[in-house]
């Protein structure tokens, strides 16, 4: 055994030496390899904590959502609906919300408008999502003016910022009074945009759904599963769509891989037959290449991933998150969370360090099997 | 110590261009002593040596070493008697470039995982032996013709083979050189290691370290010599 691990470290040495005799060579290689497993490791590092964000956000809201449909499309609660619900067995908290887009034409950007439940904001004063404290140079004392869909200027004076902990979900939100709300956007009474239902038993959600359609035909309940899978499908839709567009990448990549692995010069040819002749069976000369192969490869993953994992998370993903991110005008801004999760980077593993490992040794087994008198005749 | 038995050596066979590089040669190399295979280009030298090296199988006869056929054994088990028992000096010396000498030298010792401190210490003596250790750490293709052969040399007796392979070794140095070269195979030969090489230089062919010459023409053994060898 122990003579094992010190041949194994001969080839090591041997082939650490063999890299270091062809720096050009060994160093442009690297340096895309690794290029490609930042890019890789980038994207998949992203999406993968913003999934794990929208799901924690996502995790103190409402179990279910009703909204009522008219020809299909979303409409407005009318008085009464909640009442109807109210003694839903299962059903432990419910509550009519009010919310609604406001186009700003000042930035050219679309704002939430909403009246919270767990909190009270006096007539005049609103609370807005950290996008618009940067983008409209807001502070608490500071009043800003709205115009009204119906003409009518409203002014408002900002009580407060909201946390930038949750920006994902409330960079572009303004959270005001009902009063105002209903004033500002001239919202019938008695009507709401939609209704929150907590279920306290997750097994019953479904279940609760079911009779919320039976109770109200006309409603479409929107349980906080299909919300996370649509989120979950959105982040990988665009994950995926940014992986086909860098397929053209991976694929150079391979092509120049298996170019500088397979092309073996005159020089290592003449090596492997010089070693052949000295006594290194084919087996030694493929676990050299081996070495060879796979020291490149790992080494160009571990900068690669610890270079992705630097710009995901120190960097805010400056290269590529506005591919990721969403299309919108105000983005929001966000560090978030790092996250390592053990399939991922094996996965990435498998797919960059393996193939080129393996593709080092298909042109070797050829070479390594050629008679060791050749040396002798060249 | 090492014989061959009705030797035949084909390339290409059964194609248009088949040749019979060896036709059936017999002989018998005697042990800590210095042999010579001589011949002109084309005689088969250098096949023979192949084959009396492990490096090559021929097509037919028998292969034996110390009494034992091993003509006939998979690659692995004759690279491993190649490594034990064979050390190789080549025309071209073949050291790999960009290696110091020690490095080029201890190469051969790596696939038997013998630790590198004591492959060093085995270097570094043989070094010291032909003179050279003040060029141990020199890459190989700073060094002269001559500095070349040694490293070649101490490489072919890192692994303390009992015989020594040398294809036209003369080749590449001039008479000064090629004597001293050939002082090295006497010390080695008396120190009991069998020498083969082949050649074609008079130096080699008539020189008094030689114990016995087998001159080949057409792949076929003419003439089996005894040479006294000189006093030391």
């Amino acid at each position: 055994m122990n003579r094992w691990i010190e041949k194994q470290r001969h080839l090591i040495d041997f082939t650490a030496s063999s890299l270091a005799r062809r720096k050009g060579k060994s160093l442009g290689l690297l340096v895309v390899y690794t290029l490609l497993v930042f890019v890789l490791a980038s994207v998949s590092l992203y999406t993968h904590a913003l999934r794990n964000e929208a799901t924690r956000v996502l995790a103190g809201t409402p179990e279910i959502v009703l909204q009522r449909l008219i020809a299909g499309r979303h409409d407005l609660v009318p008085p009464g609906y909640v009442e109807k619900i109210g003694r839903m067995r299962g059903v432990q908290k419910i509550e009519g919300r009010l919310w609604g887009y406001y186009y700003d034409s000042v930035l050219k950007a679309n704002y939430t408008f909403m009246v919270p439940a767990d909190r009270n904001i006096a007539e005049g004063e609103i609370t807005v999502g950290p996008a618009l404290e940067r983008s409209r140079g807001l502070a608490a004392g500071n009043g800003i003016s709205f115009r009204a869909y119906s003409g009518e200027l409203h002014t408002f004076i900002v009580t407060g910022v909201l946390a930038h902990e949750s920006e994902l979900v409330s960079a572009d939100l303004v959270l005001m009074s009902e009063a105002d709300f209903r004033r500002f956007f001239a919202y019938p009474e008695g009507h709401y945009t939609d209704i929150a239902l907590w279920v306290a038993n997750p097994q019953e959600v479904r279940n609760v759904g079911r009779k919320l359609i039976d109770a109200l035909p006309d409603s479409r309940p929107i349980l906080r599963e299909e919300v996370l899978r649509t989120y979950a499908s959105v982040f990988d839709w665009r994950e995926g769509m940014m992986l086909a567009l860098l397929s053209a990448a991976i694929l150079a990549f391979g092509i120049f891989a298996w170019e500088k692995a397979a092309g073996l010069s005159a020089e290592e040819k003449r090596e492997i037959g010089i070693l052949k002749a000295i006594g290194w069976e084919t087996g030694d000369v493929i676990a050299m290449k081996f070495w060879e192969g796979f020291l490149v490869s790992l080494l160009a993953f571990l900068l690669g991933y610890v270079a992705a994992y630097v710009h995901v998370f120190h960097f805010e993903f400056a290269l590529f998150a506005p591919v990721l991110q969403g299309w919108a005008v105000l983005y929001p801004s966000f560090a978030l969370t790092p996250r390592i999760d053990g399939v991922q980077v094996a996965t990435l593993f498998v797919f960059t360090v393996l193939p080129y490992t393996a593709a080092t040794l298909v042109p070797i087994w050829r070479a390594a099997t050629t008679d060791p008198d050749t040396v002798m005749r060249s | 110590m090492l014989e061959l038995a009705n030797i035949r050596k084909a390339f290409n066979q059964g194609r248009h261009n088949e040749y019979w590089a060896l036709k059936g040669i017999d002989l018998a190399i005697p042990p800590a002593r210095v042999s010579v295979l001589k011949g002109p280009s084309g005689s088969g030298k250098t096949t023979l040596l192949t084959i009396l090296g492990c490096l090559a199988r021929p097509t037919e006869g028998r292969v034996r070493l110390k009494g034992e056929d091993i003509s006939g054994l998979p690659e692995r088990f004759l690279t491993e008697i190649r490594r034990r028992s064979f050390g190789f000096i080549f025309q071209q010396f073949n050291l790999v470039r960009g290696l110091s000498a020690i490095d080029n030298i201890i190469l051969p010792g790596y696939p038997t995982g013998t630790p590198r401190a004591q492959l060093l210490q085995r270097a570094e003596a043989l070094l010291a032996d032909m003179q050279l250790a003040h060029r141990r750490d020199a890459k190989v293709e700073w060094l002269s013709g001559g500095e070349q052969q040694r490293v070649a040399i101490c490489r072919a007796l890192i692994n303390d083979p009992e015989i020594l392979v040398a294809d036209e070794p003369t080749a590449n140095l001039d008479s000064r050189l090629s004597a001293e070269f050939l002082a090295i195979l006497r010390r080695l030969a008396e120190a009991g290691r069998t020498v083969i090489l082949t050649s074609h230089d008079p130096l080699v062919v008539e020189s008094a370290v030689v114990d016995r010459v087998y001159s080949l023409r057409d792949g076929q053994l003419i003439d089996v010599r005894d040479v006294r060898r000189a006093a030391p």
